[in-house]
């Protein structure tokens, strides 16, 4: 018994990652109507990213979080720029299809330079122990960053004019514009922040386990599932989602094989999309 | 009348060559590039059901190929059964999965079934890599002495051949006629606005279910020869995202929505592909240039290279369909 609840805490905090993760899909979706498939390589690039910056500066870990999320919002201007701004208003067809293209070409260039043989961060907090059990350091960390990230991004939303302006254009991207905010600005940034939540998510789970430049699709997959479990545009819904994820899978992995999650996890994506199309969290009459 | 389009018989001399060639000149390593680029062919044709008469974009249609694959390599070798027999099997029971599959999934409109597709294909996978009598993570082989009951090696891998190439010429007339039936109207309606078809009467549930259902059977039967052809399978070679989203690319290079673009940007892509694979500079490239490829198609150019030769040339729209 105690292991399976051992094992539901650590699906607890592994799960604030997946919402950490799902907020910027969340976010992307929601804001531009873009289902943005370079999520799953620009959270292996967080992961990489975490690798190069630990190898150069062996300090705390969590501290190398500043980096990776300044150097995602580059990058997600750049994505931004290069592969989404020209079919926002085309049909979704369009950005799936670019969004996917660049995913291909970073998975391309980092399978050229790591090839797909796995890396590891190699550091280690101390653990706490009650009881019986000793909650593993690096495990608590990445769940206080990921609750930290992800509140920010709530209180940037709701109590900024940029957040402010993000929420505007998400809901009515016209009137926002008669309202003198610039739409194209306001997509940069809300992809660009979307970009660096998928990052810090990558690095973060850097810290926890092994893993190789393709393994940012598994997180993928998760953050959809995260995502249409909350609904579109509510990142801080998608952060409780994710626990809720985890949780799930730490309750289950004590009984089944590991490789048997991504056939549970597609069945539960399927269902909740056929049975509650707008998310769990939404309301009855909305 | 099918018969009476340009482009049905354009079809027929085409597999024809394709045939007859390598068979002529007596080429082992033709014929093995020919058959990659039909089964290129066979993959971006069926495809164009989807995502170009549809509008639907599945990432995942290679599970159908190599779910053909692993049920066919079954039938024809643990069972024993002759191969045309056992591949065309195959198709059938993928087909029916696939309708099964997608009355369930086809319920999402447009950018959630392209999210379930990349899940299809990952729990597929998972499936059978723990899925005991097909082998688990490792595989099936096939025994040599399958191979005898078609009078040898050499003389089976002829055979697998004209049947690939008889699958390729099958799926691009299967194309033209979707393309030219009230069923292909109906298609098109649902790419253009699903609720004004849902409107004027087309069921879009069912219309939807169907085409999925048909765009698996060909890739499943071209999966059963060609594993066959092969000797062996298993689940990262057989459910190869990889290679399901280059037939997305080769689709959108030729053109969307038309029979010979699916097959042109099949076999120009193929080709690309394997001087992209032999050349010792870009070996390890083959992703990016793939991917750069499609950005700029889809960026400058979503018709492919039949949406440039009609706007270049309108009358072509008469015959190259």
């Amino acid at each position: 018994m105690s292991g399976i609840l051992a094992s539901m805490i650590d699906g607890l905090l592994i799960g604030s990652v997946y919402g950490l993760a799902a907020m910027g899909l969340s976010l992307i979706w929601g804001v531009m109507d873009v289902i943005n498939l370079t999520h799953g390589a620009v959270i292996a690039l967080g992961m990489f990213g975490m690798y190069i910056l630990f190898a150069a500066f062996p300090v705390n870990a969590y501290l190398l979080l500043l980096p990776v999320i300044a150097a995602g919002l580059l990058l997600g201007l750049l994505i931004y720029w290069i592969a989404v701004h020209w079919v926002i208003g085309r049909s979704q067809l369009s950005s799936l299809l670019s969004t996917f293209a660049v995913n291909m070409m970073i998975i391309g260039i980092g399978t050229a330079i790591w090839s797909t043989s796995p890396y590891n961060v190699n550091f280690t907090l101390r653990g706490i122990t009650v009881g019986a059990y000793t909650f593993d350091g690096n495990h608590l960390a990445a769940a206080g960053a990921a609750v930290i990230i992800g509140l920010a991004l709530e209180l940037f939303l709701y109590r900024t004019r940029p957040g402010k302006a993000i929420r505007a254009v998400a809901d009515n991207r016209e009137a926002a514009e008669l309202m003198g905010i610039s739409s194209t600005m306001v997509l940069a940034l809300a992809f660009a922040i979307g970009i660096a939540l998928a990052a810090s998510s990558g690095a973060l789970v850097s810290t926890l386990f092994p893993f190789t430049i393709l393994s940012g699709a598994g997180y993928q997959m998760k953050s959809f599932v995260v995502t249409v479990l909350a609904g579109l545009g509510k990142p801080l819904g998608a952060l409780v989602a994710g626990v809720l994820l985890g949780l799930l899978e730490g309750a289950v992995t004590p009984f089944i094989a590991v490789s048997w999650i991504p056939l549970i996890e597609f069945g539960l994506f399927v269902v909740v999309l056929v049975a509650f199309p707008k998310g769990i969290f939404a309301r009855a009459t909305a | 009348m099918i018969l009476r389009r340009p482009v049905f018989w354009l079809i027929l001399v085409f597999a024809a060559l394709m045939a007859f060639v390598p068979l002529h000149a007596n080429n082992v390593s033709m014929r093995e590039d020919l058959i990659l680029v039909a089964i290129a062919i066979i993959l971006a044709s069926n495809l164009n059901l989807m995502i170009g008469y549809t509008g639907y974009v599945n990432f995942g249609h290679i599970v159908f190929y190599g779910l053909g694959g692993y049920v066919g390599l079954y039938l024809a070798t643990v069972r024993s059964w002759n191969l045309v027999l056992a591949a065309l099997t195959a198709g059938l029971v993928v087909s029916l999965f696939a309708l099964a599959l997608g009355m369930g999934i086809l319920r999402l409109r447009g950018a959630y079934f392209a999210l379930a597709t990349i899940g299809v294909l990952q729990a597929v996978q998972s499936f059978v890599a723990n899925f005991d009598p097909w082998g688990r993570s490792t595989g099936m082989y096939v025994a040599f002495d399958a191979y005898e009951r078609l009078g040898g090696a050499r003389h089976a891998l002829w055979t697998t051949y004209f049947l690939v190439i008889g699958v390729m010429a099958l799926s691009m007339i299967l194309s033209l006629g979707i393309k030219i039936s009230k069923f292909g109207l109906g298609l098109f309606a649902i790419r253009e606005d699903e609720d004004a078809a849902l409107v004027l009467g087309v069921n879009t549930t069912v219309f939807k279910a169907i085409i999925y259902s048909v765009s698996a059977f060909l890739p499943a039967v071209a999966g059963a020869l060609m594993f066959y052809k092969n000797g062996m399978i298993d689940p990262s070679i057989a459910f190869e995202f990889m290679l399901s989203l280059e037939g997305i690319v080769m689709l959108m290079l030729g053109g969307k929505g038309t029979v010979v673009g699916a097959a042109l940007g099949g076999g120009l892509y193929e080709k690309l592909r394997s001087y992209l694979l032999t050349s010792p500079k870009f070996s390890n490239f083959q992703l990016v240039i793939a991917g750069g490829l499609l950005l700029l198609v889809v960026l400058f150019a979503p018709g492919g290279l039949i949406g440039w030769l009609y706007r270049l040339v309108p009358r072509a729209r008469k015959v190259i369909e």
